[in-house]
């Protein structure tokens, strides 16, 4: 059956931050951009970043871009490609500034430029003491830069399709992207994005996991769909485990309370930090401060009656800190954790927070994929930033703020990308036969099945499978058993049954094509940990404890077909700088 | 736990009505949010946005008790048995607890949300000292849920031709802002029997706003500027 069909230059998927800093790039140049998202734009979970957009503005003291570029390789425990993170850390007080000029309503010093606060693993003169990096508006920055951006697009006139769910990539035969397909959640309708360009922005797949900081949207589409349309994903088993969710509830509580001067605490009171990280203490990269936590809970120096948590301590910071610079914290803990903390702790555990990986990209949001004996091969036509793509720059774990640095530097460098594809390759090609086959023959499957399991169900035992065999800290049977289940849990999947058959915004529907997606994240992370036979960054095996660069410095890609991987070099030349040999890691 | 929700699917319901359900929870079910998805769970034709559940996002607002809120922030201890949920008051109904939110965001698009500066920008970021900034608090921090807007008897009559709350806040963050420069661009814009002055300050949308913002205020203050730049 054809499908009605729309035609742009380029299609962006996904309206947070990246994909509003970059369909802002063409917008302004005058091109013919529709933006599709689930949500209404300022509803991405990008709104829900706290603690601040990483940048050497130093206004607070003496910073470099080179300083946050050996930060952000340190963190990255060496995985992450070092002209990446090069472009990432020069291009970024750049960015910061065009987004005050937007009107970004940063938080300010006395003198009246934008205040930073410390973060974790942020530092000062390679390593030496911590630095103030970080520029926020209170614990809001996520929110106060997406609605910024939104706006921005506004003024731009941006073209939105709001509540639109992609559902497939559309490539030729020569393997160029020709756009997506799409549905319209309030009438069901499937359509055709015929696009030069395309361009995903759709984030994380956090929701992989049972206890998780991310929002019910995060389901990984981006991946999901590039997966199926033959791409790789890379770099999958490296997942951020925040230190402090809430426990219990899995809400963020930003790394800013400890910028501003919080620590965490064992049972006994102690202040525990001190032993795992010397220098940086509580400010150590997340990966170590989680696995810290997750140290002091299993060796029962956990807090509460179960010692299951860790308690984050910021009363002495007293009334008018926690209120000025931290508000939001205050309201979700008095709301999700009943204390108001200034008088009481918060308890906190490790939660699934961000995912490292994703779809291949290069440093200008072209995806890349192995062909013709080059892995970093260029797909015409096809552009990722933000959380779904992996250019690497955040490698084997992320510093805190470098996500909103990400969003808006690879945004905007995706963006401009695309507008140099769109001069040199004017013209759409021609569809293939059978674009939307696919995808309709997915709706028919769904809306055609009977005897299936739910798409709770079945969503739930994924969670379970993640939480319970490839959490903090990993362990060769799990991970094998884990494998196993998994993939029991992809076959339950591909026969879920939806009781609701309505046309209008079938949120049933919505949320079992989303588990397709989610599904596809979850094998990839746990065949890909379950291969790397090392401890780096996120990835923790207890049967390989130490990081192993003669065998491991190398990335991983995992394709759908067969669940096969393959590998490739990290890049270890950045742009100018020079290069930052792999050294032993410590805070 | 007992509810009572508005359900109407166009596709097959002549009328809205509204259905029972008596759910177990468990002791992790904390927030109305919670009991929603348990519903959803064993009733997959339930349809509601939801996103954030922390009460950053404002997809989940809806009509709880007779009182509009955030399904993910209200707590479930606090509410009186059966809950009685509706869709957002005032907007059509797409479907059960969906309703069509454009009136609301046509209203916000209005009053130019954007900052207005056409200045060449300095190479640096533009200077605020910490007051100016400290202007905008109580103000940027709207997440456009509609709560608000929708609990006000003059939106209600008037949704095309009242900006609302919402949008009157969103006004004021701009003109409050140092370095926009649009301000008498904007108060020309709202000098309107309706985009404004149809504000009777009955301070519904105070009440009710999930983030503890008062519209109410920034509309007060709007209406000061227009007074002062007469006389």
């Amino acid at each position: 059956m054809a499908l009605p069909t729309r035609k742009f230059d380029a299609v962006i998927v996904g309206a947070g931050g990246a994909g509003m800093r970059a369909s802002l790039q063409l917008a302004e140049a005058g091109l013919k951009v529709a933006v599709l998202s689930k949500v209404f734009p300022t509803r991405s979970h990008t709104v829900a970043a706290q603690g601040g957009i990483g940048a050497a503005l130093g206004n607070m003291g003496e910073d470099s871009w080179l300083w946050h570029m050996y930060d952000t390789i340190k963190g990255s425990d060496y995985l992450g490609d070092q002209d990446a993170i090069e472009f990432l850390c020069r291009m970024a007080p750049q960015a910061v500034i065009e987004l005050e000029h937007f009107g970004m309503p940063f938080d300010r010093n006395e003198d009246g430029t934008v205040y930073q606060r410390p973060f974790g693993g942020h530092s000062q003169n390679f390593g030496e003491r911590p630095v103030q990096r970080s520029c926020c508006a209170a614990d809001r920055t996520g929110h106060a830069m997406l609605h910024t951006l939104y706006q921005r697009n506004v003024r731009a006139n941006t073209l939105f399709f709001v509540e639109w769910m992609a559902l497939d990539l559309i490539r030729d035969a020569s393997g160029q992207v020709l756009g997506v397909t799409a549905m319209e959640m309030e009438t069901g309708e499937v359509w055709i994005f015929h696009a030069r360009a395309t361009l995903f922005a759709t984030g994380g797949a956090g929701r992989i996991y049972s206890a998780s900081t991310n929002a019910f949207i995060n389901t990984g589409d981006g991946l999901g769909m590039a997966a199926r349309a033959g791409i790789p994903l890379e770099d999958m088993e490296f997942w951020q485990f925040h230190p402090t969710g809430v426990a219990g509830a899995g809400v963020l509580i930003t790394e800013g309370v400890r910028g501003e001067g919080g620590y965490l605490l064992n049972k006994d009171g102690e202040r525990f930090m001190e032993r795992y990280a010397p220098t940086m203490k509580d400010l150590a990269s997340r990966d170590v401060v989680s696995r810290a936590m997750a140290t002091e809970i299993k060796e029962g120096r956990g807090a509460g009656k179960e010692a299951d948590h860790i308690l984050l301590k910021l009363d002495h910071l007293g009334l008018d800190v926690i209120e000025k610079r931290l508000p939001g914290i205050r309201e979700i803990a008095k709301k999700f954790a009943n204390v108001d903390p200034v008088k009481d702790p918060i308890p906190v555990v490790p939660t699934c927070h961000y995912q490292m990986g994703g779809v291949p990209t290069n440093y200008h949001g072209e995806v890349v994929a192995p062909a013709n004996g080059n892995p970093n091969t260029v797909v015409p036509g096809f552009y990722a930033a933000g959380e779904c793509a992996c250019a690497s720059v955040h490698g084997a774990n992320r510093l805190g703020t470098n996500s909103l640095t990400d969003l808006l530097v690879f945004g905007r460098a995706s963006g401009e990308s695309v507008i140099r594809f769109l001069k040199e390759n004017p013209g759409h090609k021609d569809l293939p036969v059978d674009a939307g086959d696919y995808s309709m023959q997915r709706i028919a499957r769904l809306d055609g099945q009977t005897g299936g399991e739910s798409v709770f169900e079945v969503g739930a035992e994924m969670r379970r499978t993640m939480q319970a065999h490839c959490g903090v800290f990993r362990f060769p049977d799990m991970l094998q058993s884990g494998v196993q289940k998994i993939k029991a849990v992809a076959e339950r999947a591909k026969r879920t049954e939806i009781k609701d058959k309505s046309k209008t915004f079938n949120t049933a529907r919505v949320e079992a094509l989303e588990l397709d997606n989610l599904i596809e994240v979850a094998v990839a992370t746990l065949v890909s940990a379950d291969a790397r036979q090392e401890s780096r960054g996120a990835h923790d095996r207890a049967d390989f404890a130490k990081r192993d660069d003669v065998n491991w410095l190398k990335h991983t890609l995992w394709y759908r077909d067969g669940s096969r991987l393959d590998y490739k070099p990290v890049n270890l030349k950045p742009m100018t700088a020079q290069t930052f040999e792999p050294k032993v890691r410590s805070y | 736990m007992k509810f009572r929700i508005y359900r109407y699917d166009p596709d097959k319901d002549a009328q809205p009505y509204m259905k029972d359900y008596d759910i177990a929870l468990e002791p992790t079910d904390r927030m109305l949010l919670d009991a929603l998805v348990r519903i959803k769970s064993v009733d997959d034709s339930l349809s509601l946005r939801r996103s954030c559940r922390e009460g950053v996002c404002g997809s989940d607002a809806m009509n709880i008790n007779g009182r509009n809120g955030l399904a993910c922030i209200t707590r479930l201890a606090d509410l009186k048995e059966p809950v009685e949920l509706r869709p957002l008051p005032g907007l059509p109904v797409i479907r059960d607890l969906i309703v069509d939110m454009s009136q609301f965001f046509k209203q916000y698009h209005s009053i130019k949300p954007y900052l207005r500066n056409n200045e060449v920008p300095p190479d640096k970021e533009r200077l605020q000292s910490q007051a100016e900034r400290e202007e905008l608090d109580g103000l940027y921090e709207c997440i456009l849920c509609a709560c608000c807007s929708t609990s006000c008897p003059s939106f209600w009559w008037n949704p095309d031709k009242f900006v609302g709350p919402a949008g009157l806040l969103a006004a004021y963050r701009f003109i409050a802002d140092t370095r926009d420069q649009a301000t008498s661009e904007r108060l020309d814009d709202l000098e309107d029997p309706y985009r404004l002055f149809r504000c009777h300050s009955i301070m519904n949308c105070v009440d009710v706003c999930p983030k503890g913002l008062n519209p109410t205020r920034a509309i007060g203050k709007i209406k000061d500027l227009m007074v002062r730049r007469m006389t």
